[in-house]
């Protein structure tokens, strides 16, 4: 039956009474039209989806009408992270699909053409393959200047996406190496890349430790650089769970926020100062382990982390050295690292003093480091009130005792800055100090912002790496033989499983699954077919490539550079120099729309451009992997236009299409896209994607349980070997939904048998280091794995190495992927380029002098050419940028939503009551604020949730911003990274948006 | 056994999850809004925002907190709204105060007369809206959509009886926690509130009337005394008798063919 909402309001108002009036109608009518069965206004909704937005991963439910279309869509009840409840934008989901706003047209601009017009999906593909087929063959690369066989072309760019589903990421790579693109990047360079360079120099893996979940076991959590109550609503569910039992919540940020606002402890800290902060607690907590060791967790500092063992004796250090390590070439602006190495005995194992005195050995050498971080020179440098300081530090530490578990949440507060891999390198080492890696309630969660950037970035749309963190080889590496044994790391330590040693198995099965047939061990399994890349591609390395006309064409599926980019003006110029720009997305974007954007003539503009209209996540199928590591399965719930496409179907269709040219009329290199294995079905079937990547025992034709069945000779395939297991004999992994637990996995809540995670569906990594050398929990109340030796094996979660307790024979150290089997407090060799350990720097542009050495700034970041600095006497107050809870990064996907756009309506910028009065700006006015890169226009919103920090004893303000605005869309605004500055990590480029230089006045 | 909902403040994030699932469930459009120096919007509750998110900045550094307060309806058992609808359009159902739309004149009394401004017209002469407790879901066994959607459980639906039990018991733990003033609100106002509050500090502080009262006798001697009044209430009243008949005839029509489906 059809019930209109006033018809269902009748209903409803019907069973209701009011008493003046129900004596004049008489008793009857009341009486009779009470009935309690109200219908529901509309059906709740039975298919499920998981949330598009961020990398908490939450599952909604859709219903949708006999048209397919939408009618409802909210929190799914059984989903075990949200259980039912999700955030604004989350809730807002149905307004994705059901919004007039949505592309529902193929899209073409030709070159110098002030308006769109519209084509046809053919014409499109058509036009767009012999595009990049012309690129391709005019700039096409056998032999690099030295003679080295390469294999490439410089002039095509892709640029996305974590928006998509893992099986199209998982395509876009493929797609992109047979091309031989060697730009080939997408957002998690923007948001994470410096988590991966961390996390996988101190643990051995580059992802977030524990899950969502898991934050529920927390004794202490500290969030910094990240507002998680704003930005991963959903991990409050489990941080309040957390506080009802007892836990402390430490919020560190510049600005008061709303995860400030539940925390016990709010401490300020300017941006960029994190890691003087961390280092004051690492200085606070070794001197407390030297004279309270029955406090910390010994067992766990000696024999799991690199403490004990011994550095070169030449290496010196920033407490040496003015600020620098040893081996620094200013004129290369790099460092020489041979110096930053173990002592190896005889047998050519680390030496290592179990005593932890000798001067060389780990232990001392963080003292050492972090002997100079006293409070009074941290609160200096960051502007913390020096009680509220000594609190944290107090707090965080007490959970240093091996049954309490503390853990750090942190997003791109942390990640964005020119030392940021070494910040999460700091709350590495304090983890590990406190023992808090490896256990429920601890590890470092790297709140990944996407929904699918932890696929995206493990299928690697990234230049540097290949699917599953696999190297993307070097001109260097001439045959397969060359490339395997640079990357496959040895070890002399009995003790140490030294998992890469599998190097090989997992790059000939992922050429199998490229390569097909084609792929034989005489030919190196067609390493020639992989592009070889040298030098920096990433991110702004592409964008100064667009601007030097290296770059002609650019490839950017959902993802919106004109909004995103670091100096974002210089971006959207660089746009206009392309030959050709093919985007796909829901909406029209900034960047599809770059060339129309204000203060630009059309006229002046030759890019060709392409705007695809592409299905959201509600109206296809496929997998996504949370930050948790969660692959979770999505179905299709609803249609978005008719006209919209996959982003699986127009990758195959591209492909289809340059197979078909190439054929027909040759090109340079042909043969990796001819013999590019691609056989979905016709339209592709997302499942015969999905067992691709997990792989196949070629000889008998099953899909493999493990990758520990990944062999090197070419009998097996997997598209990424870490998703070996996610898709097996017994079914797809991902789609599962069983709730079921055993009593201990219930106790932290891990929900082994809802949806897969990697590796092999382990949920902690490390889990080994949660236990003694007996093989019992350091935490008895919340046990991750416990030895059971009358079964002889590992119960709980699954184990990280199945080998038995460090006591008995034949046993592994529980960090399996690092060479020594230890977690890194010292992070040896060619690993980092700006230090094995975190020292203090001011950012880039900085109104203060270094108060901790002489070196100003990160000493090895890579100063572009178009980079402008601007100067303290012109821009003094410090900007960050930032996002609120109710729109998600470069804005498209909330600013075209009616209800968030009402939320939060307009662009804004924050700054304290004090400097407004300075500078006259009234709460609500508007304001101008400007870098030396470029000024926006904003409203001020005047708060006490800001307030100027004293630095050296000098008033330093500091003001914040969200980044979420562009000129399209329902709601239009200034972009913030006009004002950013295109300047990266010194380990990953990753951009320095959250501390640069700024003014501000009333407009 | 009555319902009710608890919010408890100490534990929202302001995410506002619960103001946009009250949209998606009852269809109800956005409004403009403007960025005036606040997170908070809409300014106002309306016709088409039954629920919102009061934001606060209360206290000075060091003390400083950033209050966050749903605002809605509270469903009061005194009901002003009630006793003063010309119409009987607003009335209890069960606990819960709901507005009959098609009874509704649009006089706006209980616009005037509710002590928590949570009744708004549609303009220019539209009838009155308000949060109705989302009515169908919870005699459906369901949640309201806002408990359900709020990610850190601080708007909790059940039993009121379980609820004024809990919340005493969080305002005890809030209290040793340092927050002095923290207090249950809703139990005995105005006989018993539908919403009931687990507050960090008087109800002052989150823009809630210490002693709400009941606004029948002042609001009900305008009307009774106007001639108008009383010719409206006639005309109204017959006007009712023919339209009920209609009514009670769609809600059989509704049970015998089932549940509905829009
Ligand atoms: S945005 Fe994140 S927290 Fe919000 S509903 Fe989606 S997945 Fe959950
Ligand atoms: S959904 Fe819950 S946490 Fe979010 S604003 Fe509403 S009451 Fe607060």
């Amino acid at each position: 039956m059809e019930l209109t909402r006033r018809d269902f309001l009748k209903l409803c108002g019907g069973t209701a009474g009011g008493a003046a009036i129900l004596g004049m109608l008489g008793p009857e009518s009341f009486l009779e039209a009470a009935p309690i069965d109200i219908p529901l206004r509309k059906r709740i909704g039975e298919k499920t989806t998981i949330c598009c937005y961020c990398g908490v991963g939450c599952g909604a439910i859709v219903a949708s009408d006999e048209n397919g279309k939408a009618i409802n869509i909210e929190g799914d009840p059984d989903h075990p992270i949200n259980q039912g409840a999700l955030c604004s934008k989350g809730t807002a989901l149905i307004q994705v699909t059901n919004n007039e706003r949505r592309l529902d047209r193929v899209s073409y601009r030709a070159p110098y053409s002030s308006d769109w017009e519209e084509v046809s999906w053919d014409w499109a593909i058509d036009k767009i393959a012999r595009n990049i087929k012309k690129t391709r063959d005019e700039n096409w690369t056998y032999k690099d200047e030295k003679g080295r066989v390469v294999n490439h072309t410089e002039a095509i760019g892709w640029d996305g996406s974590a928006a998509v589903n893992n099986e199209e990421a998982y395509l876009f790579t493929k797609f992109a190496r047979a091309l031989g693109i060697t730009y080939l990047e997408h957002c998690a360079r923007l948001c994470h890349s410096s988590t991966v360079a961390a996390l996988g120099a101190s643990f051995g893996r580059g992802a977030m430790t524990n899950h969502w979940i898991d934050i529920k076991n927390s004794n202490c959590i500290m969030i910094i650089g990240s507002n998680a109550a704003e930005n991963h609503p959903l991990s409050f569910k489990w941080v309040t769970k957390a506080m009802e039992e007892g836990a402390k919540l430490i919020s560190v940020d510049p600005r008061f926020t709303r995860t400030s606002s539940k925390a016990d402890i709010y401490a300020k800290m300017r941006s960029g100062t994190d890691i003087a902060f961390i280092g004051g607690m690492i200085k606070y907590v070794i001197e407390d382990i030297e004279g309270h060791p029955e406090n910390y967790n010994m067992t766990y500092i000696k024999e799991y982390t690199n403490a004990t063992l011994l550095i070169n004796p030449d290496f010196k250090g920033p407490a040496d050295l003015d600020g620098l390590f040893c081996g620094y070439d200013a004129s290369k602006r790099a460092y020489d690292r041979s110096k930053w190495v173990y002592q190896l005995d005889d047998k050519g194992i680390p030496k290592k003093d179990i005593s932890l005195k000798d001067p060389n050995c780990v232990f001392q050498l963080l003292k050492k480091q972090f002997s100079r971080y006293d409070v009074d020179t941290v609160c200096s440098i960051t502007g913390t009130p020096k009680d509220v300081y000594r609190e944290v530090c107090e707090t965080y530490a007490a959970t240093g005792k091996p049954d309490k578990a503390a853990t750090i949440i942190y997003a791109m507060g942390t990640t964005q800055h020119t030392y940021a891999t070494q910040i999460i390198r700091s709350y590495s080492i304090l983890q590990l100090l406190l023992g808090n890696i490896g256990i429920a309630g601890g590890g470092i969660n790297a709140a990944r912002g996407q929904s699918n950037v932890q696929g995206s970035t493990d299928h690697a749309i990234l230049y540097h790496i290949l699917p599953g963190y696999l190297k993307t080889p070097p001109p260097d590496d001439v045959d397969l033989e060359a490339y395997v044994k640079h990357y496959t790391p040895t070890s002399n330590d009995p003790l140490s499983a030294n998992w890469w040693q599998n190097y090989k198995k997992y790059i000939v099965s992922l050429l199998k699954a490229w390569y097909g047939d084609a792929a034989v061990a005489s030919n190196g399994f067609a390493y020639d077919y992989l592009p070889k890349v040298e030098g920096d591609h990433s991110h702004i390395a592409m964008a100064e490539a667009i601007e030097n006309g290296v770059v002609k064409g650019l490839i950017s599926p959902g993802h919106n550079t004109a909004v995103s980019g670091p100096n974002v003006n210089l971006e959207r110029e660089g746009l206009g120099k392309l030959d050709w720009l093919v985007v796909s997305d829901l909406w029209e974007s900034e960047t599809a729309a770059f060339w129309k954007r204000p203060r630009t003539a059309p006229s002046q503009i030759k890019t060709e451009v392409f705007l695809l209209p592409a299905q959201a996540s509600m109206e296809k199928e496929g997998s996504i992997t949370n930050s948790g590591r969660w692959s979770q399965w999505r179905y299709k719930c609803c249609d978005g236009p008719d006209i919209a496409r996959s982003d699986l179907w127009m990758v195959t269709e591209l492909i289809k299409k340059m197979k078909e040219l190439y054929d027909t009329e040759g090109g340079e290199y042909p043969d990796p896209i001819l013999n590019l294995a691609w056989d979905y079905g016709d339209p592709p079937d997302v499942h015969k994607v999905a067992q691709e990547i997990n792989g196949y025992d070629l000889e008998t034709g099953q899909l493999l349980p493990s990758f520990a069945n990944l062999k090197s000779d070419g009998t097996t395939s997997s598209g990424n070997w870490l998703y070996c297991g996610s898709y097996t004999e017994e079914g797809n992994m991902a789609a599962r939904r069983d709730v079921t637990q055993t009593p201990a996995q219930a106790n932290i809540g891990l929900y082994p048998n809802w949806a897969w995670c990697w590796p092999l569906n382990r949920r902690i990594l490390y889990n080994r280091a949660s236990v003694d050398l007996d093989g019992n929990p350091f935490a008895p109340d919340k046990s991750v794995i416990i030895w059971d030796p009358l079964l002889g094996k590992w119960v709980g979660d699954v184990p990280d190495g199945g080998w038995p307790p460090m006591f008995q024979q034949g046993t592994k150290l529980p960090f399996i992927m690092t060479s020594e089997g230890r977690a890194h407090l010292f992070a040896t060799g060619e690993v980092l380029n700006d230090g094995p350990m975190p020292e203090h720097y001011e950012p880039w542009e900085s109104p203060v002098k270094n108060l901790l050495s002489g070196i100003q700034s990160d000493p090895v970041v890579t100063i572009w050419k178009s980079l402008v600095k601007g100067d303290v006497s012109d821009y003094p107050i410090v900007a960050t940028t930032y996002r609120v809870s109710e729109h998600w990064q470069a804005g498209q996907m909330t600013r075209n939503l009616p209800w968030l756009v009402e939320l939060m309506p307009e662009m804004f910028v924050e700054l304290s009551e004090e400097l407004a009065e300075e500078k006259g700006i009234r709460n609500g006015g508007r304001v101008i604020v400007e870098s030396a890169r470029g000024k926006i226009e904003a409203v001020a919103v005047v708060t006490k949730r800001f307030s100027p920090f004293s630095i050296d004893g000098k008033k330093v303000h500091q003001i914040g911003m969200p980044w979420h605005w562009g000129y399209m869309g329902l709601s239009t605004g200034d972009s913030a990274n006009m004002l950013t500055p295109n300047i990266g990590d010194a380990n990953t480029t990753i951009p320095e948006y959250k501390a640069f230089l700024c003014n501000i006045r009333a407009k | 056994m009555a319902k009710a909902m608890l919010v408890d403040v100490s534990k929202c994030i302001g995410c506002r999850s619960c103001q946009v699932a009250c949209k998606q469930w009852h269809d109800l459009p956005a409004v403009s809004t403007k960025q005036e120096g606040t997170y908070e919007n809409p300014p106002e509750l309306s016709a088409s925002t039954w629920t919102k998110i009061e934001f606060k900045e209360f206290g000075e550094d060091g003390t400083f907190r950033w209050l966050f307060r749903k605002h809605q309806c509270m469903h009061c058992t005194e009901a002003s709204c009630v006793e003063v609808c010309p119409t009987g359009a607003v009335a209890h159902h069960d606990e819960f105060v709901e507005i009959n739309q098609e009874w509704c004149i649009g006089c706006g009394y209980c616009v005037t007369a509710c002590p928590f401004g949570a009744v708004h017209r549609e303009p220019p002469k539209g009838t009155a809206r308000k949060c109705v407790f989302c009515i169908d879901r919870v005699t459906n066994g369901l949640e309201p959509a806002c408990a359900k959607a709020c990610p850190t459980g601080a708007i909790q639906f059940g039993e009121r009886a379980d609820l004024v039990e809990a919340a005493h018991r969080r305002v005890q733990t809030l209290i040793a926690e340092g927050y002095s003033n923290a207090v249950l609100y809703g139990e005995n106002e105005l006989g018993g509130l539908g919403y009931l509050y687990v507050l960090t500090d008087r109800p002052s502080v989150f823009n809630l009337p210490e002693n709400p009262e009941v606004a029948t006798s002042m609001v009900s001697a305008q009307w009774f005394s106007g001639i108008g009044t009383a010719v409206l209430l006639a005309a109204v009243s017959f006007w009712l008798f023919f339209k009920r008949k209609k009514r009670i005839e769609a809600i059989q029509q509704s049970k015998t063919e089932g549940g509905a489906e829009e």
